[in-house]
């Protein structure tokens, strides 16, 4: 069972914000307000202590992507919009989980995570922490063969996402550039 | 020049060249309540706070200056959200200070605390709480910046009390010290898209330009004016746009839209392309999304890209602000060849065959086939129409039951035709739309989008005071009348001669049309009664002059003499027929194609 899946619904959008109280809040309101689906979120400065940058996921079902961008882009704290297309992005998450590990599975789990190349972040009695970094893909099967057991509490941190650089030699980054009707979101100046 | 924070926040008001004020002082405001006595901006005490929002509207919409509001934390803050709201969905530029509860109390639950840059969230074009009072004058020129700009909308500052006491050192910011990085509003239209456009409106056969109140914000009526009578395309115009085309000139279809009348809707409905000006496709104006127009191309223009593509898609989808893009729009059908025509000028004209003349000078051009000899079977079509679906109603003399129209026709030939005209909301705001005669911009002034009861009284103080020199005239209804008439008291005190004109049909008519029509003839809690309050005596109370009138002939004379008072506002009470309904009518979800005419027209011809 796949929760993010490789299918169109969800897109990433990575905006740049003000460094300002509130501005989550904004963001998180217009989602709610307006009726679209966030399907994940993470938050962290940027290397500007100005700005921020929100990674969300967004559930192209709920609304069309171009009238998201276009609402998001109104908000005034809001001084970028990126939409970054799987293909041509990196997208890396984190998950942690703890597990039963009883004295029959304990070997099972530090071997297949050291197959999906994780780290067991904690040991307890008879339970084990693991941690796993990688692309959202990679941790939805991570987390389906742990399944089995027993996932005592889980966390992902949902996507962060940057564009692939370019091979072709010369040096800028791959953007993957808006349409005509919403490029204007590109207004960092 | 160190002031204190209240000191710069007024002063930083004065910078922004604000005249007036509305407002009402509480706890948390106290410092800001201060330095008003020394300063040059007059402030007006109000009644209730959402008085003073809907006054900063009406003084907005008539003026295009930003309406201004200053009220205290808490119940203060929150009696004013319903205005802040009011003017979000109609696109007016407010700024609202709202005092706070101190800093060191903020999310204590404080006495008199509310978050309201929280509330107004979603509501406001933006929110500031200011924490250092180095910022004040910093964010009071954002402030005005972002309400005035782009598409217009309210602001709200918040200001906490310890921050409005501390001292700071003064200084006005310079353009560039504005700190909105991620603010940078469209204004001209993309040229390859405004030439697509161009395209567009020489091959239409069934044109419409559907306007509406971006024109007004864009003061754009003189460039839309030109582009109508140079196309000879004819002009509907939305509740919101009353006014920016004028209603006596030939190519006026009037408003669309839910009580629209017939020929609007319907130009709509079998257009094959609306360029739509400053129109947001409301549902009001649609009707059933899916059946809206169907056989239309459409050419999008609004100042918000965000309009463009959310509720109908447009071919041409133009990000602009209105005037500006109209302009360039008429510089492009230049270059295609559309004749200047001195024939096609002037209200008077545009009689289709005026133009065929003109188009004949530039033969061979793609202009030459264009555009009134082609329009010449869909301007006929629209006067057939005009002809057999007119607005009607039944006055009969001395029936002794007062047709709300006939109260408002009287006002409108009694009255200046630049008179500004104030309305609440439910049928008498869709009969005043319908039987005035808008002939000059910013003389209507509605709660169009949020559609909040009570608008009337208070948005006519504010236009009034932004408009000293013009006669201000409410149409009001009984129920909205009950939920702001204590501004009145405020009129009175500030010797603000506002007439207010109450269609009185003791009902929350509009309520009761739908339970009339959809419910089966059931009434619920929908009556009012005509004599509670009394409604003369509660007037004249305020310090009003308070007048009745029940039969059609007392109509004239009271009105006359209403505008004969120059010193206080005048109330008049209209006891109308509470049976009138408003029509045409397109039900809630309906098709705009299942238009509900008077019944009085379909009588005998089997529609």
């Amino acid at each position: 069972m796949s929760v993010y899946g490789a299918d169109k619904r969800h897109h990433t959008l990575t905006v740049l914000v003000e460094n300002k109280s509130g501005v989550l809040a904004r963001v998180a309101g217009l989602f709610s307000r307006r009726g679209y689906n966030i399907f994940s979120l993470a938050v962290a400065p940027s290397d500007d202590v100005r700005f921020s940058r929100i990674t969300i996921v967004v559930d192209v079902e709920s609304a069309p992507l171009e009238q998201i961008i276009k609402q998001l882009d109104k908000l005034i704290p809001v001084v970028s919009i990126t939409e970054l297309d799987p293909a041509v992005s990196r997208e890396r998450e984190l998950l942690m989980a703890t597990l039963e590990a009883g004295p029959d599975t304990r070997g099972q789990i530090i071997q297949l995570v050291g197959v999906f190349e994780g780290k067991i972040v904690d040991v307890g009695h008879d339970r084990l922490t693991v941690a796993l970094e990688g692309a959202p893909i990679k941790l939805d099967d991570f987390e389906d063969l742990i399944r089995r057991y027993g996932i005592v509490e889980m966390q992902r941190t949902g996507r962060v996402a940057l564009p692939k650089l370019d091979r072709s030699g010369d040096g800028g980054p791959h953007l993957l550039t808006h349409t005509a009707p919403v490029h204007h979101t590109e207004k960092a100046g | 020049m160190e002031l204190t924070g209240a000191q710069a926040l007024i002063k930083s008001l004065e910078m922004q060249k604000v005249e007036v004020m509305f407002g009402l002082p509480g706890g948390a405001i106290l410092p800001v309540y201060d330095p008003i006595i020394d300063s040059s901006i007059r402030h007006i005490l109000v009644r209730h706070e959402q008085g003073a929002g809907h006054m900063a509207e009406g003084y907005a919409q008539v003026t295009g200056r930003p309406g201004v509001a200053m009220v205290t934390s808490g119940p203060g803050a929150t009696n004013i959200v319903t205005p802040l709201a009011d003017a979000y969905m109609d696109s007016i530029p407010l700024v609202v200070v709202t005092g706070q509860v101190a800093t060191t109390a903020i999310g204590t639950d404080a006495f008199q605390e509310s978050d309201i840059t929280g509330i107004t969230m979603g509501i406001t074009k933006h929110n500031w709480l200011i924490t250092d009072g180095a910022d004040i004058p910093r964010v009071v020129a954002e402030a005005f910046h972002v309400a005035t700009t782009g598409r217009p909308g309210p602001v709200l500052i918040d200001i906490p009390k310890d921050v409005a006491v501390r001292p700071m050192e003064w200084y006005w910011p310079e353009e560039g010290d504005l700190d909105l990085p991620g603010y940078h509003p469209v204004t001209e239209g993309d040229p390859a898209l405004v030439a697509d456009a161009a395209d567009l409106i020489l091959a239409a056969e069934r044109p419409v330009l559907y306007a509406g109140g971006g024109i007004l914000k864009a003061r754009a009526a003189d460039s839309l004016r030109e582009l109508a009578e140079r196309t000879g395309i004819p002009v509907v115009t939305t509740l919101m746009a009353r006014g920016c085309f004028p209603d006596s000139h030939p190519l006026c279809l009037g408003m669309p839209g839910m009580h629209g009348n017939y020929t609007a809707v319907t130009a709509m409905q079998r257009s094959d392309l609306l360029i739509a000006l400053g129109s947001r496709f409301d549902d009001r104006v649609t009707g059933k999304i899916d059946a809206f127009a169907p056989g239309a191309k459409v050419v999008h223009v609004d100042i918000d890209p965000a309009e463009l593509d959310k509720v109908r898609h447009a071919e041409v989808g133009i990000a602009g602000d209105c005037g500006m893009v109209i302009d360039e729009l008429l510089v492009a059908l230049d270059a295609l060849g559309l004749p200047h025509s001195e024939a096609t000028r002037g209200g008077s004209g545009g009689a289709p065959s005026d133009a065929v003349a003109g188009a004949r000078e530039v033969d061979g051009s793609p202009a030459a086939r264009f555009p009134r000899e082609r329009l010449i079977p869909w301007r006929a079509q629209l006067s057939e129409w005009q002809h057999r679906f007119p607005l009607v109603y039944d006055q009969q003399p001395g029936s002794g039951s007062l047709k709300p129209q006939f109260v408002l026709e009287t006002l409108r030939d009694a009255t200046p035709s630049d008179t500004i005209v104030a309305s609440g909301v439910g049928q008498h705001q869709m009969f005043a739309s319908q039987w005035w005669q808008f002939d000059h911009p910013y003389t209507w002034v509605n709660s169009g989008g949020l559609g909040t009861m009570g608008f009337a009284v208070p948005a006519a103080i504010g236009a009034k005071v932004g408009r000293p020199d013009r006669m201000v005239w409410a149409v009001d209804g009984d129920g909205c009348f009950q939920m702001t008439a204590q501004e009145l008291v405020t009129a009175s005190s500030e010797r603000i001669p506002v007439k207010i004109a109450i269609l009185n049909n003791a009902y929350l008519g509009m309520v009761r049309q739908w339970q009339e029509m959809f419910y089966g003839e059931r009434y619920s809690e929908v009556y009012l009664s005509p004599d509670l309050p009394d409604y003369v005596g509660w007037a004249e109370s305020m310090g009003c002059v308070g007048l009745r009138v029940e039969s059609m002939e007392e109509v004239a004379p009271a009105i006359d003499k209403a505008n004969d008072v120059d010193d206080r506002p005048v109330v008049i009470d209209f006891r109308t027929d509470a049976f009138e309904k408003v029509f045409p009518m397109v039900a809630a979800g309906a098709s705009n194609d299942d238009i509900i005419v008077d019944p009085s027209l379909t009588r005998g011809d089997g529609q």
